[in-house]
């Protein structure tokens, strides 16, 4: 089950991206966007997993080794999650917006272009 | 398009970047190996550089560019959703009424995980370099733990410790320092961002040089925007929409 992680992170992105395309909501959309960008965070975390490593902080008791998962995927997460978030905040701004134009939050319903 | 036919595409999407992501894992090192090159890279570079948390060491001195990059990808967020909540000329604040009082049992233990979290949440943004945690983690906490006021009581109560203008500064504050510590590593050493300071003892609150004060710097940007950014939807809650008001 070596690709068994994996997997999980791919079905994780299709998921969420089916989630907003079935969507009849835009705050379900956003997340289900959310949902689709927590399968990188999984996929990286995955990438740099080894079988019984240690966190990579070395303390008091735990002398430096390079026998640690992987920190550089784990810095990239750390990126990816305050993207997401701020993504997430911009777009339920948008949708906050939408409604207060439109007096909807339904996808399907805003196909009109306003100018 | 149609229904049926979105669900077509859909599903052939789908099923077409699913069998594509199947076939890349196939050739992925195995879940869990050994074989990790950019760890070996990374881990002997933070220890050289005195720093404990090798994630720490990552984010702020081996990468700290893209950290500001992302830094700036939190603050034009902040702006942004700050220009597209501002409130409009038909909405008014609307007086808080008919908001039922918490439980006494959530007041008490508002009140109690106030100091607690506010603490914990300044621990780890001054310790990000040593233990697990740093400026992003740390800040959220603040952010966060501040808006306890108002699960415990009323949102009065967390508008008065909430001063606005001061966090909106502190946000701007917190980015301004992170790129003044990069331009003090061009003028001490000549490359941006360089860790400039002392490596100090490993493992030791004073060590990691530039890295906890980029945590703080960090700290602070990410508290600040947090505390702007959940005040303003807080706002539209209590807008008085005046086309609801008028039943449309």
């Amino acid at each position: 089950m070596s690709v068994y992680a994996y997997v999980v992170a791919g079905a994780l992105l299709l998921l969420g991206a089916i989630g907003i395309a079935r969507s009849r909501d835009l705050v379900h959309a956003v997340v289900c966007l959310s949902i689709s960008q927590s399968g990188t965070y999984v996929l990286l975390l995955a990438i740099g997993y080894q079988d019984g490593a240690p966190a990579p902080v070395f303390g008091s008791t735990s002398a430096p080794t390079t026998r640690v998962v992987d920190p550089v995927v784990q810095a990239l997460t750390l990126t990816d999650i305050v993207v997401s978030a701020t993504v997430t905040a911009l777009l339920l701004a948008l949708s906050i917006q939408i409604q207060k134009r439109h007096g909807t939050v339904d996808p399907d319903e805003l196909s009109a272009l306003e100018g | 398009m149609s229904r049926a036919v979105r669900w077509w595409v859909l599903g052939a999407g789908t099923a077409g970047v699913g069998l594509v992501l199947l076939l890349a894992f196939l050739q992925m090192p195995s879940f869990g190996s050994s074989h990790h090159p950019y760890r070996d890279a990374a881990v002997p570079a933070a220890v050289a550089h005195g720093t404990a948390n090798v994630v720490g060491s990552v984010t702020f001195d081996q990468r700290g560019i893209d950290t500001l990059g992302e830094e700036a990808i939190f603050f034009g967020s902040v702006l942004a959703v700050l220009v597209l909540l501002r409130p409009e000329d038909e909405e008014e604040p609307r007086p808080e009424e008919g908001s039922l009082a918490p439980l006494q049992s959530t007041r008490l233990f508002g009140y109690l995980l106030l100091p607690l979290s506010l603490i914990t949440g300044l621990d780890i943004v001054a310790h990000g370099h040593v233990t697990p945690g740093g400026g992003f983690q740390g800040g959220i906490m603040l952010a966060t733990a501040l808006h306890l006021v108002y699960v415990a009581g009323r949102y009065r109560s967390l508008e008065q410790l909430r001063p606005m203008p001061l966090f909106e500064s502190g946000e701007a504050a917190g980015v301004a320092a992170f790129t003044a510590l990069g331009f003090a590593g061009i003028a001490v050493t000549g490359s941006f961002l360089a860790n400039f300071l002392p490596y100090g003892t490993f493992g030791q609150i004073l060590s990691a040089g530039t890295v906890p004060l980029l945590n703080i710097a960090v700290g602070v940007a990410v508290g600040s925007g947090g505390i702007v950014l959940l005040g303003q939807f807080f706002t539209q809650v209590f807008l008085a929409d005046r086309e609801k008001g008028s039943g449309s």
